[in-house]
């Protein structure tokens, strides 16, 4: 009988990742409405000191696969360990983060298991015992909320969408599983795993972004934006058509085909909010627009917004806030 | 060398949100006006991923998409692009599938053609946002899959592949026959050539029907679905945009400051 919520754990820099924190407290929340308890699978090459370290954050039982061949993610390796975890265990949700191994790893079990999964939710709830997913869609131009019949229910969270879970004094169990290769020789293998160093602070762990869109106009404006990122001590983000103009490097394009953000502050110059864009940046805790058409769209999911040049707004506002101090 | 590249038709993600209106009767998004249909961005770099594995080594690319009612124009993009053949999973009984249904019926359709050592899928639709589809194809077909490439490079009977990561990549190496799912860092997709066009008006696409790749009524569109979906909703932000205004813009821009200073946002 399908019972309790499990989590799937990432270890990152021989530390809990911040999302495995998030699925944590966002999995107390389920399985306190369910009256049910919180497991965490960690698989990896030593990630079993640090998966105990889940246990302080509200993990009921803690399930290790650690092993030397298991340290870069495969889905080759790992989805067999892990199907092997819930068939044994029988969780009634799985959850994921929306990672480079969870976006993976979780829809991938979801078909081996026959079973429905949601992906890139930003919000989960229980009704009765289904689990509800909610998530954007058609480029965040509207919300679905899905949930499915099927015995396990699967979902992979957005980052940053789960408050994380605080340190408590619930202390859980840590049993250690062994890791069974199966009969057959994978056929895929990972041959090496490279860092690549961007300048300044990416755009994912930025607090501020200041971005810019077609209105900027060319390269030389994001000199600009540039200015004003780092007097926030932010980083400058761009839309499509920017980097599709080579104004910016693909590396720093916000949006759909680029990266998701949610800073504290979003500073849209030059935006107008196409669909595409906002998918990227719409979970952002606050969002500033400066646009010369006062009808854009930007408007329309902005906090604060000003009507009018965009250059003539920042030089202003970056002479204001070096004034304020 | 077969490629198989899968492909869809969305609505165009450059449209600006406030277009759409939802059908709650239906549980749809709408446009407000008539809201043009492009191929899916990221099916157009696995179109190029494709045409470069072509361009290097020959190989015979076939496009195929699932669906009611496609476009032909935008089905036919992948064509005058270079690609060899196009194959529409075309009736009724398609519609309104989820990731599920779309997967299995792509799956059983590659089946029939036999032929294929690579399939190619965009890492997401920019509809749904999902990024199942791919990966579930190669679960129905049981074979290996990489996600989220930004470089295929095949040799040996096997594909090199970039797969991007959160801070760089990983660089992996997968047994042909292979799913691979790839990304915008890719690289900007060809525009359709001119010397492509001829051969491309010649070539009209083959439409299957659920019969013709022998799937279950029920297992197909909308009665395939596991993902129930509930509801449908345009996000309200609570409380209007705040314009902040002055005699002149600079005024403007030094009230915003003020604004957000006073609101601890800066």
């Amino acid at each position: 009988m399908a019972k309790d919520v499990m989590i799937y754990g990432e270890v990152a820099d021989g530390q809990l990742a911040a999302i495995t924190k998030e699925l944590l407290g966002g999995a107390r929340v389920l399985a306190d409405a369910l009256g049910e308890e919180v497991a965490a699978v960690f698989i990896g090459g030593g990630i079993a000191g640090p998966a105990r370290e889940a246990r302080a954050f509200g993990a009921n039982k803690i399930l290790t696969v650690d092993h030397p061949r298991l340290g870069f993610y495969n889905a080759e390796l790992y989805v067999p360990c892990l199907k092997a975890v819930v068939e044994k265990e029988e969780p009634r949700f799985v959850l994921f983060g929306h990672t480079d191994a969870g976006a993976d790893l979780g829809p991938t079990l979801a078909f081996r298991l026959d079973t429905a999964i949601v992906t890139d939710c930003t919000d989960l709830s229980v009704d009765g015992k289904r689990l509800i997913m909610t998530k954007p869609v058609y480029g965040g131009a509207a919300m679905a909320i899905f949930t499915s019949d099927d015995p396990i229910q699967m979902a992979t969270v957005r980052l940053k969408s789960l408050t994380p879970a605080e340190r408590t004094d619930v202390e859980g169990t840590v049993a250690p599983i062994d890791f069974a290769p199966g009969e057959t020789a994978p056929r895929m293998k990972v041959l090496d795993k490279v860092a690549e160093e961007t300048e300044g602070v990416k755009l994912e762990d930025a607090e501020v972004i200041v971005s810019g869109g077609r209105g900027i106009g060319g390269p030389e404006g994001f000199k600009d934006l540039e200015e004003l990122a780092k007097l926030l001590k932010g980083t400058v983000g761009a839309s499509r058509v920017a980097c599709d103009n080579g104004w910016m490097p693909s590396t720093q394009q916000v949006g759909l085909t680029g990266t998701i953000v949610a800073p504290k502050l979003y500073i849209a110059l030059g935006i107008s909010g196409a669909s595409q864009h906002m998918t990227g940046c719409s979970h952002s805790k606050v969002i500033v627009a400066v646009n010369k058409d006062p009808n854009a769209p930007i408007f329309r999911e902005a906090h604060y917004g000003v009507v009018g040049d965009w250059k003539a707004v920042l030089t202003a506002f970056m002479n204001k806030v070096i004034a304020m101090g | 060398m077969n490629i198989v590249v899968c492909i869809k038709e969305v609505l165009d993600p450059e449209t600006p949100t406030d277009s759409f209106s939802i059908d709650s009767a239906n549980n749809a998004l709408v446009g407000k006006g008539k809201i043009a249909k492009v191929l899916n961005p990221f099916d157009e770099q696995a179109v190029e991923a494709a045409l470069r594995i072509k361009d290097k080594l020959g190989a015979k690319v076939t496009a195929i998409s699932v669906g009611k009612q496609m476009d032909r124009v935008v089905t036919k993009k992948p064509v005058f692009m270079g690609a060899d053949e196009l194959i529409l999973l075309e009736d009724e009984g398609f519609a309104d599938g989820d990731s599920w249904s779309t997967a299995y019926a792509i799956a059983a359709a590659i089946r029939k053609i036999g032929q294929y050592d690579l399939v190619i899928c965009g890492r997401q639709a920019a509809d749904s946002n999902a990024g199942q589809v791919g990966i579930g194809i190669a679960e129905f077909l049981g074979l290996p899959h990489v996600s989220v490439a930004r470089k295929i490079d095949v040799f040996d009977g096997k594909a090199r592949v970039e797969r991007v990561t959160c801070n760089g990549y990983e660089t992996v190496e997968v047994d042909l026959p292979a799913l691979v799912t790839v990304t915008n860092e890719l690289g900007q997709a060809r525009y359709p050539a001119i010397q492509n066009i001829r051969m491309a008006n010649k070539i009209q696409p083959t439409v299957w029907k659920h019969t013709d790749i022998d799937i279950e009524a029920n297992r197909a569109g909308k009665q395939g679905r596991r993902q129930k979906l509930l509801k449908l909703f345009q996000p309200v932000r609570e409380g209007a945009c705040e314009i902040v205004e002055g005699e002149t813009l600079q005024e403007a821009a030094e009230n915003l400051a003020l604004v957000l200073r006073k609101a601890k946002i800066l």
